[in-house]
């Protein structure tokens, strides 16, 4: 009891002698790793009031009245907390702070040589918004088209695809939400480019790489197009559109509890008003019309997860006449009649310790029945001798599955590992029927099987590297392939970035060039690119170089009536340099980018007699996109310019043991100026219970000539302009989305 | 001398008790007193980890988890450039939209929702939308309409909530729906809800009376 009453006597004095002497006053610097001075950091002692924000030279000081041993407390937004054990006895204590920069998405340097993103997430590497898909004049709409804005993608305008640093269409794969898509593009007709089959409006992220990507993607030797298809809408709205080429009309619903929601859509599309007004170049028996429907659930399956699903049916129906240029007064007929079903289901979830699993699944059915014949004036069939082989029928039917399992582990920061296994199986099944009916069936199955895994390691916020392996088996061929890729990248200075991207990719024979007599192996595309980019205040610029070295490319012959695959003694390279410069800042409310590329390539390959710059190969190709954005008109201008310099053409012809050269050349530089004006009456207003859009596109406004290259007659002694339908198109068409308005939800609830 | 002592000791204890909770509204009022005259997105920036201190120290106070987050956003509106038009400036923008966030959440772990974590919570979403407004309108935009029906609907007489509105009416371009003249009803309204409006203690939410003046001063 004495020592208690002496000790609480003992504390009481001491604590009225310590709150009179023990103010300390503490001060010092605040820095980052990089020695320069931290603003707006917060010092604070642990557990107590006491503390200061540090100002713009780092500097800070408080005062305290708190004693002995304490914790002092630096922390500011991205850095890492530091805490120091400091002892307070009054007087003046200086106490400097290092603080590390926290490594995340937002500062972190990205890999991103050969990449082009089109996202909200990921902000040092996406470029492009998902809208500038739908708001670059010259894309028409179309995925692709936007692309091909962008450098290393060619403007080929007589076929559909993404031609990528001296690749062929079909070196491009497409993937949604990690699977493989297969009939991407509406079917070929020939000598008119198709468009995608999808939408850009269901997408609300875009990767385009034009080499080095990921071993998470396998069977495309030059590119990968990645989409990520939206989540959950924000609220339930009905969709209703009307154009010079159809209509279109859709629903969104979305649960109450915002956890599931549900879609279907159907357009019908029919080219004949369009036609009517713009001449085409070809003479339609049966105008273009398709009927196309999708239909979409998702579904939130746990806080984390989340299962979609998209479904897609398409018919579609054209058939058209030119004049034949093999016999004169006759006409050459078309028809390709195709239905299309495509269903994609894929599922993510989060696992415990910061376990992630990916799920997709997808399923192609195409069929596709082609005709082709001679004509007199009158359009009825006609079988010319010498010219037997132009009346033929081609009935393809292919079916399609893949699936792909991604297994991620987080690591520290922005760290992490990814292992999984991907399934492709293509039965494609085909009939030739020649001028005098016989039929010729055949068929093809393959099973691919892949394995992959790779590693993202963050050292800091300056140093990427990621590292990854492919292993793919092709039970068609026989063989398996083992694809090591690698990319890094070292962040130079404020907002500026160098990478470098190394990889081997594998892809299997083109299977329209399938069954080959011979053994034949994967063909093979070394890929090495070097990546300068420097992105500050929404002012962006990108220097790329790349070598790419093919091996094993496809050899083709004349085997009876068709051509194919020999052997995989072909081979090629394609060297260039790219640049990219996008500006949102100097005028206001004016955004434009100018893309350049030039390319240097040259293969032998298919009928080449030997290494050649293949004829989807120009040596010059840049874009301007221009958009600006007038409010008062509350309308979005866009205009763009595409250039390419002439491609090679050639003809060539089967003489004697070889293949030779009939006729050759270069055609003239393609020019396009495009053109569109989006309407939007109602932007902004957060009382309108509808949204509209109206959309004035023409392209080759200026109605310049363009030449993609030449066809020949069976005789090679004539040959003809391949050229766009029509020079100039105009489309018009009203976009207006009818909200389900939730005020009068949020209001019910409420009562 | 016993029973001094245990009068002292009981008296010191009492006083503890009592200075504690003393000096918790002694700090934050002078802190809170700040709030209207701050201008820049330091001085924000200071006043939010001012808060977030006493919030760290007092562990179970949701209100300067709700100040810290308050002034995150502040600190972020006025970190934005004066003239970034439509732009991306989510560079910017997300990290303090993110640490607001997360201050609101540790407010909201104290706390249920209220009218005013409502109000906040509005707030956050139109910092974010500010980020990159053409990207974003149309999802950052219904988050912050939905946060401020709630406000309304658990106490439509918050002033804070129809400043929000005019501010929104203010700076929104006509042609996008923006109006000064209905800015100023809500101005109107929100100042006349402050003559009636009685705050629960002298450290919950009661800013905005010196926003509403400088609007109202702006469009005589």
């Amino acid at each position: 009891m004495r020592f208690s009453r002496f000790g609480l006597l003992a504390s009481f004095l001491l604590s009225i002698a310590v709150s009179s002497y023990g103010q300390t006053t503490i001060k010092g610097e605040v820095k980052d790793g990089k020695n320069n001075p931290v603003s707006g950091a917060s010092i604070s002692i642990k557990d107590s009031y006491d503390g200061a924000t540090s100002d713009s030279a780092g500097k800070y000081s408080f005062k305290t009245t708190e004693k002995g041993q304490q914790v002092l407390v630096f922390s500011n937004i991205g850095f890492k907390t530091v805490e120091q054990t400091i002892k307070l006895e009054g007087g003046i204590l200086t106490m400097n702070a290092t603080l590390k920069q926290e490594i995340s998405e937002l500062t972190a340097v990205v890999l991103s040589a050969g990449t082009f993103e089109a996202s909200d997430r990921k902000r040092a590497a996406a470029v492009l918004d998902p809208i500038d898909i739908v708001t670059t004049a010259s894309a028409n709409g179309d995925i692709t088209g936007a692309l091909k804005t962008l450098p290393g993608a060619q403007q080929v305008g007589e076929s559909e695809g993404l031609f990528v640093r001296g690749g062929t269409a079909s070196e491009t794969k497409t993937f949604i939400d990690g699977t493989l898509v297969n009939n991407f593009f509406f079917s070929s007709v020939p000598n008119i480019a198709q468009f995608g089959r999808f939408s850009p409006f269901i997408f609300k992220g875009t990767v385009f790489s034009t080499g080095g990507y990921s071993a998470l993607y396998g069977q495309a030797l030059s590119s990968a197009l990645i989409l990520e298809s939206i989540d959950l809408p924000e609220q339930s709205s009905a969709n209703l559109g009307i154009s010079v080429l159809g209509v279109s009309l859709g629903y969104q619903g979305l649960a109450k509890d915002k956890k599931s929601s549900y879609g279907f859509s159907y357009s019908f599309t029919d080219l004949s008003l369009a036609f009517a007004v713009i001449k085409q170049r070809q003479d339609y028996s049966k105008v273009p019309s398709y009927h196309n429907a999708d239909a979409n659930f998702r579904i939130k399956t746990s806080k984390t997860g989340m299962l979609k699903y998209y479904g897609y049916f398409s018919s579609n129906k054209l058939g058209f006449t030119t004049t034949s240029i093999d016999s004169l007064g006759y006409l050459d007929k078309f028809n390709l009649s195709n239905t299309n079903h495509y269903h994609n289901l894929a599922w993510k979830e989060n696992l415990p310790k910061k376990w992630k699993i990916n799920l997709g699944l997808s399923y192609t059915n195409n069929t596709d029945d082609i005709n082709g014949a001679m004509q007199d004036e009158d359009n009825n069939d006609v079988l010319l001798s010498g010219l037997e082989g132009k009346t033929f029928g081609v009935d393809t039917k292919g079916n399609y599955f893949n699936a792909k399992a991604v297994i991620e582990k987080k690591m520290k920061g922005l760290s992490a590992v990814r292992f999984g296994t991907e399934y492709n199986y293509s039965k494609d099944n085909y009939t030739y029927t020649d001028y005098s009916g016989n039929k010729y069936p055949g068929g093809l199955k393959e099973h691919i099987n892949s394995f992959f895994a790779e590693a993202d390691v963050y050292a800091t916020n300056d140093l990427a590297v990621k590292g990854g392996l492919r292993f793919e088996h092709s039970a068609l061929l026989g063989k398996t392939n083992f694809a090591p890729r690698l990319s890094v990248a070292y962040k130079l200075g404020k907002g500026s970035q160098a990478s470098l991207a190394y990889g081997i990719f594998y892809q299997n024979p083109e299977r329209k060039y399938l069954p080959s007599p011979n053994e034949l192996s994967f063909m093979r595309a070394d890929h090495y690119i070097a990546q300068f980019q420097k992105s500050i205040n929404q002012q962006t610029f990108r220097a790329e170089i790349f070598y790419k070295k093919y091996h094993n490319l496809l050899k083709t012959d004349l085997l009876g009536f068709t051509e194919a695959a020999v052997n995989n003694n072909g081979f090629g390279d394609a060297k260039g340099f790219e640049f990219f410069w996008r500006d949102k800042k100097t005028i206001k409310n004016f955004d434009y980018w100018i893309s350049y590329s030039y390319l240097d390539t040259k293969r032998d390959f298919l009928n080449f007699p030997y290494a050649i710059t293949p004829n989807f190969a120009a040596k010059h190709t840049a874009s301007l996109v221009t958009k600006k954005f007038v409010q008062k008109l509350k309308m979005n201008f866009n205009a763009s310019y595409n250039y390419s310099s002439g491609r090679p053409y050639y003809d060539i012809r089967r003489d004697g043991a070889g293949y030779k050269f009939n006729d050759q050349g270069t055609v003239p530089d393609y020019h396009n100026i495009s053109f569109s004006i989006n309407y939007l009456p109602k932007i902004g207003k957060k009382d309108a219970k509808s949204f509209a859009v109206y959309v004035l596109q023409v392209s080759n406004i200026f109605n310049i000539r363009q030449t993609y290259g030449y066809q020949y007659s069976y005789n090679g002694l004539r040959k003809q302009e391949i050229v766009p339908t029509s020079r100039m198109f105009v489309f018009l068409g009203a976009f207006i989305s009818f909200g389900i308005d939730r005020t009068q939800e949020v209001i019910d609830n409420g009562l | 001398m016993k029973k001094f002592l245990l009068l002292v000791l009981s008296f010191s204890l009492l006083t503890a008790g009592f200075s504690q909770s003393e000096k918790y509204v002694k700090a934050m009022e002078s802190k809170i007193a700040m709030l209207d005259s701050a201008k820049t997105a330091d001085e924000y920036k200071d006043l939010a980890n001012s808060f977030e201190r006493i919030g760290e120290a007092e562990k179970t106070q949701w209100l300067p988890y709700y100040y810290a987050s308050y002034c995150s956003v502040m600190a972020g509106m006025f970190s934005l450039p004066m003239d970034g038009g439509f732009g991306d400036n989510s560079a910017i923008v997300d990290p303090i939209a993110d640490k607001a966030d997360k201050l609101l959440k540790q407010a909201l772990g104290l706390t249920s929702a209220n009218t005013e974590t409502y109000c906040v919570e509005k707030m956050i979403a139109g910092l974010r939308m500010m980020g990159n407004p053409m990207a974003r309108y149309m999802t950052e935009g219904p988050k912050a309409e939905t946060a401020l029906a709630n406000a309304k609907k658990a106490n439509p007489e918050n002033p804070r909530i129809y400043i929000l509105e005019g501010q929104d009416k203010f700076y929104t371009p006509e042609q996008f729906g923006g109006s000064k003249d209905e800015a100023k009803v809500l101005f109107e309204k929100a100042l006349s809800l402050f003559e009636v409006y009685k705050p629960d203690s002298s450290i919950a939410p009661n800013w905005g009376k010196a926003t509403v003046n400088y609007f109202l001063s702006q469009m005589k």
